[in-house]
């Protein structure tokens, strides 16, 4: 890393004379740190309506970034702080939340409806969405053990119209029936391992 | 002599190579005339006092980044209870405080973080020690992140028996519940004052949001009541036009605002406040915000700058300018562009944990990143937001150009705001305590 040596620090009062070596810029932990308020230490999410980043696929996050910023992606406040990020800065996020373990959120779902949305993810979901959610193809975000109202927020913005849906993915979601989605939804919200 | 970085990680490092030795000859022993030390210090350790949104998150996030390092968290209750959301319990929307009380057993158990119920009474800087009501504990580094104190001596008739009467309700607990009592007690047809002290104090939008909570109960349960904000600032302080916005929508016949009004005295007998000794506005039920400093522990330490009022710091570091190897948090410090709320808390110890490790490791200082987010319910169902990304700029935090901000002034997001504020309060308490 570029360092820096330029400034010396002296503390009022104190009497010894000190040289404070900064670093660059700020790292990867001190820039995703400031996240973890609202998406949970280490992007574990806690918050029924936020996602987790934890493990997050690193296209998924510099992509959803990238269109918070550019307002394609609607957003209540993500837009107005992805601004205050570089794309380098954007890029060390995604690489941080990416290399995080995977946060399971062990919520209370409907079994039925995970049952029937586990045939459905594999006909319909599984070619990007891989492993059971866990895991995603380029930028296919990971879908594993998100909080459900968060997932149904973010389907209602697709049907909205106000989130682009993916090309592939209206494909696949436009012949499903309103309950074949909430059975989806429930399925990835219940992966637990 | 010149400092090179070799030789400055050789001074670091005999530095608390230094403090370790100084220790170990003290042992366990414990001076005579002077408070017993609690645990005698056989390691590197930071003493963090105060287990609110800075402190507790300083606790953890220094045993994250640094196992080595021993942290002592030092608070006088067994819990904490947050402000933020505590006016929505004000507005009748939650039963009681439990949803915003944590305690610190999961720090304890996930982190190893050392916690010591007890109140700090004096910091002996010099000697690197802290003194509780429990005895003493030393420390090679202290944080700091105690909150306010009131400056109650700038309200005439202003006495120790005046919270119980008109509760400030400004530290959640107690005055909260006191404050939601009186509210409850009285009678439709009755007049709440709420007032508003000058800029800078804790949580800027958090009169206004209280405000619109107490305008909805009053609504909803005692319709023919009002409520009158006497503002010390020129305007509403946080959030302005959205708040108007909000208030003209639902509380229009109800809220009587007052800009401009300074409380300098009180009337007891009366059950009034006198705005700049003039003016007398009584109430049924009066909610006097006091103007505030940093906390009674941060004045005693010797902390607080020339303005008698809040602690400067170096504003990468969060070290005091005044004080060597403490460290001040919250909305006792000067944080330049961050405004005292419990997010920047949150935002604050994270940056501050980061650059004490550095420093204890004898490593380079990590430019900072900081955000703060804050949520203020309108009604319900409806908030609005205030968002910022903040940097290190020339040796001040400043706000991020060209970002951050407060919501769409078309309320179009008011409702999904609403929902997304209480999975903020469930992350950051979550944070908090686990």
């Amino acid at each position: 890393m570029k360092q820096r040596w330029s400034r010396w620090a002296l503390a009022a009062g104190a009497l010894t004379l000190s040289a404070t070596a900064y670093a660059a810029g700020p790292n990867a932990q001190m820039l995703a740190n400031a996240c973890a308020g609202c998406h949970g230490t280490n992007g574990g999410s806690a918050g029924l309506t936020m996602p987790s980043l934890a493990a997050q696929s690193k296209t998924a996050i510099v992509d959803a970034m990238k269109k918070f910023k550019s307002g394609e992606r609607p957003s209540s406040i993500m837009g107005r702080l992805a601004k205050g990020y570089s794309d380098a800065e954007i890029d060390m996020l995604g690489d941080f939340f990416s290399k995080q373990k995977i946060h399971f959120t062990g919520q209370t779902v409907d079994k039925a409806k995970v049952a029937k949305g586990a045939d459905l993810q594999e006909a319909n979901c599984s070619r990007c969405h891989l492993d059971d959610g866990k895991d995603g193809k380029d930028d296919t975000p990971v879908m594993a053990s998100q909080w459900l109202p968060y997932l149904q927020m973010q389907m209602e913005l697709y049907h909205s119209g106000k989130r682009k849906m993916p090309e592939k993915m209206a494909e696949k979601v436009k012949p499903l029936s309103k309950e074949d989605i909430d059975a989806l939804l429930h399925f990835f919200a219940s992966v637990n391992k | 002599m010149t400092l090179d970085r070799r030789n400055f990680i050789k001074l670091v490092g005999s530095a608390s190579g230094l403090a370790l030795a100084g220790c170990a000859t003290q042992g366990p022993a414990v001076s005579s005339g002077s408070a017993a030390e609690i645990m005698p210090k056989t390691t590197r350790r930071v003493v963090v006092v105060g287990g609110g949104y800075g402190g507790t998150i300083a606790a953890k996030y220094i045993r994250m980044m640094d196992k080595s390092i021993e942290v002592v968290l030092v608070e006088k209750n067994d819990h904490f209870v947050s402000c933020p959301f505590s006016n929505l319990y004000l507005g009748g929307l939650m039963p009681d405080l439990s949803p915003l009380t944590i305690k610190y057993d999961k720090l304890v158990a996930n982190h190893g973080v050392k916690f010591v119920q007890a109140e700090v009474t004096a910091v002996d800087a010099a000697a690197h020690t802290v003194v509780t009501s429990k005895g003493t504990l030393k420390y090679d580094r202290l944080v700091v992140s105690p909150g306010i104190d009131f400056r109650t001596e700038e309200i005439e008739g202003y006495d120790a028996k005046t919270p119980e009467l008109m509760p400030h309700a400004w530290k959640a607990g107690p005055q909260t519940v006191l404050l939601r009592k009186q509210l409850e007690a009285m009678k439709d047809g009755g007049t709440v004052v709420l007032a508003v002290p000058l800029s800078p104090f804790r949580c800027p939008p958090g009169p206004y949001e209280r405000t619109s909570m107490i305008a909805h109960y009053l609504k909803q349960h005692k319709p023919k009541s009002k409520i009158i904000v006497v503002d010390a600032n020129p305007d509403i302080a946080s959030k302005g036009p959205l708040f108007r916005k909000g208030w003209d929508m639902h509380y229009k016949s109800i809220i009587d605002y007052r800009k401009a009004s300074k409380v300098t005295a009180i009337n007891a007998g009366n059950k009034s406040v006198l705005i700049e000794g003039l003016d007398e506005v009584k109430g049924d039920v009066v909610n006097l915000i006091p103007p505030q400093r940093a906390a009674k522990i941060a004045q005693k330490a010797g902390l607080v700058g020339e303005d008698k009022k809040w602690c400067p710091v170096n504003m990468a570091t969060f070290e005091s300018t005044l004080q060597k190897d403490i460290h001040v948090i919250g909305d006792s410090s000067i944080a330049g562009a961050m405004p005292k709320s419990g997010y920047s808390a949150n935002s604050e110890a994270k940056i501050c944990a980061a650059n004490v490790v550095a420093l204890m490791n004898g490593r380079e200082i990590v430019p900072l990143s900081g955000i703060n987010t804050c949520y203020s319910y309108l009604s319900p169902d409806e908030a609005i937001s205030v968002a910022a990304v903040y940097a290190l700029k020339d040796g001040k935090i400043v706000g991020v150009p060209n970002s951050g901000g407060v919501s769409p002034a078309d309320w179009s997001m008011a409702k999904t705001e609403a929902i997304y504020a209480k999975s903020w309060l469930n992350n950051i308490l979550t944070e908090m305590s686990t």
